[in-house]
């Protein structure tokens, strides 16, 4: 139980994805102008990498062991068709539910960390639970580092900042303070 | 709600911004070449592949690494792609293009792993994940999937070379400033504390971000020089009036 515990919490905070591990930095930059945006990219992202890790795990025990060198094929294809089949199973349960993840879904196939959390359940050798726990936390993380990134953004704004500095290179000073401020969460694993 | 969405489109595997450059119009090959070094650098000026450029940069040996990685997938698929793209049904081609490039990811990551394992080692999922880099889908969305196999294997050498130059400039950045040495031999003696930070993950935000500034302040000064100069003209006219 404190093993899960502590994977969950170490790939929520101490091991961020997107600001520790650089990993989903096409949403992080892209679509955290607005909070409420972020906070359902989030959603989508955390649903998303909990099926992968599902069927990863999946992949792992019952085909791969056989033929390791097809994994990243394997991955990537059925990650793919895993978000097309979700995709269309949720239009037709819960239409509510695929206007406001809809348009996320199909971007989410292309981010690297759905790919990059099934690369580290398979190096680390995690089992069902485990991997399950890892791709919730993981999903939060990224969450967090979205919705703390959109409204910076938002208060942002308003302030007078020099053309030059405008855009990207903003984003990416500001994730470099939050980034900071994740790097003090490192001390906790080594205290524990 | 799909406004809020149109940023991340060129970030991801949308074509890039040379997709304006057709084959009707006529391009000299060296542009074709050249074009990805700086005006139209897929880090620097498409801001595309932004994960590998700031998680494995922390030393010159690993940036390079990833950049020659990079470049081979880059110029193997694109090679595959431009010829095979008559017989590709335009229906299924992003995922007969994702599995064309995981190919050449896999024989990337074994050459790798064989030849120097200390690197693969350090560069971590990064080399696996390749796979989907933007940069790469990209080009062959927007260049190879419509151009002659010539023209493609120009672009992706041109493109390639592009990222290692961001690549290695990122790289030295950090390993200069973050151990005081550049391809691990010591720069500044014994004398120097190294800036631990610019190794670390958020180095990797503020190099980038003064990168970009360092670059954007350029493309402004290109662009107002004209614009400048005849204010001046017209200043030194009146006061001469």
């Amino acid at each position: 139980m404190g093993d899960l515990v502590w994977i969950l919490f170490s790939a929520m905070v101490v091991n961020n994805f997107t600001l520790m591990l650089f990993l989903g930095l096409c949403p992080f930059l892209g679509v955290s102008a607005r909070v409420e945006t972020a906070l359902r990219m989030g959603a989508a992202n955390t649903f998303v990498l909990t099926i992968t890790a599902v069927s990863v795990w999946f992949l792992n025990t019952f085909v791969l062991s056989y033929a390791p060198y097809l994994r990243l094929i394997s991955f990537i294809i059925v990650i793919a068709s895993l978000v097309q089949i979700v995709e269309m199973v949720i239009k037709k349960l819960s239409p509510a539910l695929f206007r406001a993840l809809g348009i996320f879904l199909p971007l989410i196939t292309t981010n690297c960390a759905i790919l990059g959390l099934a690369i580290f359940q398979t190096n680390r050798g995690y089992g069902f639970l485990q991997g399950l726990v890892f791709a919730i936390g993981a999903g939060l993380g990224l969450t967090l580092a979205l919705v703390l990134m959109a409204s910076i953004r938002e208060s942002v704004e308003l302030a007078d900042v020099p053309e030059v500095a405008k855009g990207t290179a903003l984003v990416l000073l500001i994730a470099g303070s939050l980034s900071l401020a994740f790097m003090g969460f490192a001390g906790l694993l080594s205290a524990s | 709600m799909s406004q809020e969405i149109a940023p991340a489109d060129p970030h991801c595997g949308a074509p890039g911004a040379s997709a304006g450059a057709g084959p009707r119009r006529a391009v000299p090959p060296r542009e074709d070449l050249i074009k990805g070094f700086w005006r139209e650098n897929p880090v620097l000026v498409q801001l595309l592949g932004l994960c590998p450029t700031l998680a494995v940069t922390n030393s010159v040996a690993n940036s390079v690494v990833m950049g020659i990685a990079t470049f081979f997938v880059l110029v193997g698929s694109s090679l595959l792609v431009s010829t095979f793209k008559r017989w590709v049904p335009s229906e299924v081609r992003i995922s007969t293009y994702i599995l064309i490039i995981a190919t050449f990811v896999t024989i990337a990551e074994m050459t790798l792993q064989a030849l120097v394992p200390d690197i693969h080692k350090a560069l971590g999922p990064f080399v696996a994940l390749i796979v989907v880099n933007c940069i790469i889908l990209g080009r062959q969305e927007a260049f190879a999937g419509r151009n002659s196999v010539g023209r493609a294997l120009l672009d992706a050498v041109g493109m390639g070379i592009g990222f290692m130059i961001a690549m290695v400039i990122m790289g030295s950045v950090r390993e200069v400033l973050g151990s005081g040495t550049f391809l691990e031999v010591s720069l500044f003696g014994p004398a120097f504390e190294p800036w631990v930070i610019m190794v670390l993950p958020p180095g990797g935000f503020f190099t980038l971000a003064f990168v970009l500034l360092v670059v954007g302040a350029l493309k402004r000064r290109k662009a107002l020089k004209a614009r400048e100069s005849e204010r001046r003209n017209g200043a030194i006219a009146e006061r001469a009036a």
